[in-house]
């Protein structure tokens, strides 16, 4: 593909990423699986825990941009299926990797949007962030990787439900939320955990925000940062070829 | 001179049914080409595999020489679909939507908001460009879908029903438009149920049944190769026995519609002078005389029964 041909579509991508964010952010499953029961979730765990700041601070950041990251990929693609929107850009001069990388902008931006009130709560309150640009890098990268995530778990079954959707990528996030280090620290795990722990992006950025605001992590700040590198890269090649072999099936 | 659109060996199954079945056919550039058929019978599937929604079981097609499937970006460039399901956001606004299209285009800022503006105020819907199409009636939806089909000036237009279920005034402003946009060297590719807005329309018909093209002409030739449609319809002062009537040389068919009686021939002339010397030997004064061509609805008919008795 040619270079002016590809930055032709990026441009593509953000015009639908711009579509996304006007019409989705305000969706019900949205509202409700990305902010409202991660919160109430994260106040159940934390309330009456004598927890230091620095470590309730590292689970609130993880948990919002991981369940805010995810919570408007999955409901784009089946809610277009069924408004019949996704035939009209289907139609139009897009290729398929640039109106699925367009869904990722839009959570992406979605994600990091909402986990700034997380981190400005933090930095009112007194968190003490020791290095504020690794953090920020880091929030980047895993609110495009979570995002990258979140529409893969839209891309089978390809189904025009989105509650359907939204159920399968609950059955998917709440789990990993256990297992990576947000309400338990990766260090305090048994082995077999750490194991499991290991399998899961949300890991590596908990770890990574860990460093940047205790100073203490598992991993390496390069393991953490290769890892999810590594998952963004799996999770959008994937949702970008399974979308584009299920879609026939949406139209 | 390269056809707008060249259909070969079209084919497309789900599971054990054909709906498109190895059909063949060119669309000339400049020309409005109409696709009829009854329902299911493959009109919307071919219309979708020309605009690259699905893709084809066998078969090719392209769009002023791009292959649909090999070079689709370049295809659905250069063309632009109103579909029969309205499928505008309606949660955007006209306007949004509109500029949606044309960022998805790629048709600079400017110019696509010139583009917009005239045709929001061409179809009539400028004061309402900031709400939301979610309280657009069917008609204004259907305007603002054209409005994003046209916005793109493409080279070849494609409409799946543009007017069915709209109000008369907003059936012919569709058809209006389309004529003017014709004029300015658009190719359409009109699918539609009307009969006579085929007629009004189109330089040729298609028409398709059980996905199989069953005749391509104009509509006046469809209607002159015929045989068997064209009729003589007389009334005497006095009643007539149609069984009488039947037994004139050249009749096919003898129908009673009311006080008149239609004679179906391959030769109305010889029919009517058969007619005035009946009239004569009977002493009977003949009060009305007309020679009738068939409709195209009439041709539609009997292509359909006679590819299904095939």
């Amino acid at each position: 593909m040619s270079e002016y041909l590809f930055l032709e579509q990026l441009k593509r991508a953000f015009a639908i990423a711009k579509k996304d964010l006007r019409i989705y952010y305000k969706r019900g499953p949205v509202v409700i699986f990305g902010l409202v029961m991660p919160f109430f979730l994260f106040l159940a765990f934390f309330i009456g825990r004598n927890m230091p700041i620095q470590q309730l601070f590292t689970g609130l950041l993880g948990m919002t941009i991981f369940f805010a990251s995810m919570s408007i990929g999955p409901a784009i693609v089946p809610f277009e299926a069924r408004s019949r929107t996704l035939e009209r850009l289907v139609s139009t001069p897009v290729s398929a990797w640039a109106l699925f990388i367009g869904d990722v902008i839009a959570s992406f931006v979605y994600g990091i949007l909402i986990s700034v009130v997380p981190l400005i709560i933090g930095l009112v309150f007194g968190v003490n962030i020791t290095n504020l640009l690794i953090l920020c890098l880091g929030m980047i990268l895993a609110a495009f990787c979570f995002a990258s995530f979140g529409i893969l778990l839209s891309a089978y079954p390809p189904t025009d439900v989105p509650s359907t959707v939204m159920m399968i990528s609950n059955l998917v996030k709440f789990p990993l939320v256990f297992i990576s280090g947000v309400f338990i620290p990766v260090s305090a795990m048994p082995d077999w955990g750490r194991i499991i722990a290991s399998f899961s992006p949300l890991t590596y950025f908990t770890d990574l925000a860990s460093y940047c605001t205790q100073g203490v992590s598992y991993y390496s700040v390069v393991v953490d940062f290769a890892a999810l590198t590594g998952f963004t890269l799996l999770f959008l090649i994937a949702a970008i070829k399974i979308h584009e072999r299920t879609l026939p099936e949406r139209l | 001179m390269e056809p707008a659109i060249e259909v070969k060996d079209l084919t497309k199954n789900y599971g054990e049914i054909t709906a498109v079945n190895h059909i063949n056919f060119e669309v000339r550039k400049g020309e409005i080409f109409g696709f009829l058929g009854p329902n299911a019978a493959g009109k919307t599937t071919t219309i979708r595999i020309l605009t690259g929604v699905i893709k084809p079981d066998g078969g090719t097609a392209t769009i002023t020489g791009y292959n649909i499937l090999e070079q689709a970006l370049k295809a659905k460039q250069i063309m632009s679909v109103v579909p029969e399901m309205a499928n505008a956001y309606i949660d955007l606004t006209a306007w949004q939507n509109l500029m949606l299209i044309g960022e998805l285009y790629g048709i600079p800022k400017k110019k696509r908001q010139e583009r917009a503006e005239g045709l929001l105020k061409e179809f009539g819907l400028y004061e309402r460009k900031n709400q939301l199409a979610r309280g657009f009636s069917k008609g204004m939806k259907q305007k603002l879908i054209l409005c994003m089909a046209l916005l793109t000036e493409p080279q070849v237009l494609f409409l799946d029903e543009p007017t069915s279920g709209l109000d008369v005034e907003s059936a012919r402003l569709i058809r209006d438009t389309i004529r003017q946009y014709n004029r300015d060297g658009t190719t359409v590719f009109l699918s539609t149920h009307n009969m006579e807005e085929a007629n009004q329309l189109c330089d040729r018909i298609a028409i398709i049944n059980h996905g199989k093209i069953a005749a391509i002409d104009s509509p006046e030739n469809l209607r002159m190769k015929s045989s068997g449609l064209k009729s003589v319809e007389v009334s005497f002062n006095k009643p007539v026995s149609a069984n009488e009537l039947s037994k004139i040389p050249n009749v096919m068919q003898v129908k009673k519609i009311g006080d008149k009686i239609r004679l179906y021939t391959d030769e109305p002339h010889s029919v009517m002078n058969s007619l005035i010397d009946y009239a004569r030997s009977k002493g009977l004064t003949i009060i009305t005389f007309n020679t009738l061509a068939p409709t195209l609805e009439d041709v539609f008919i009997k292509l359909i029964k006679e590819h299904e008795e095939d």
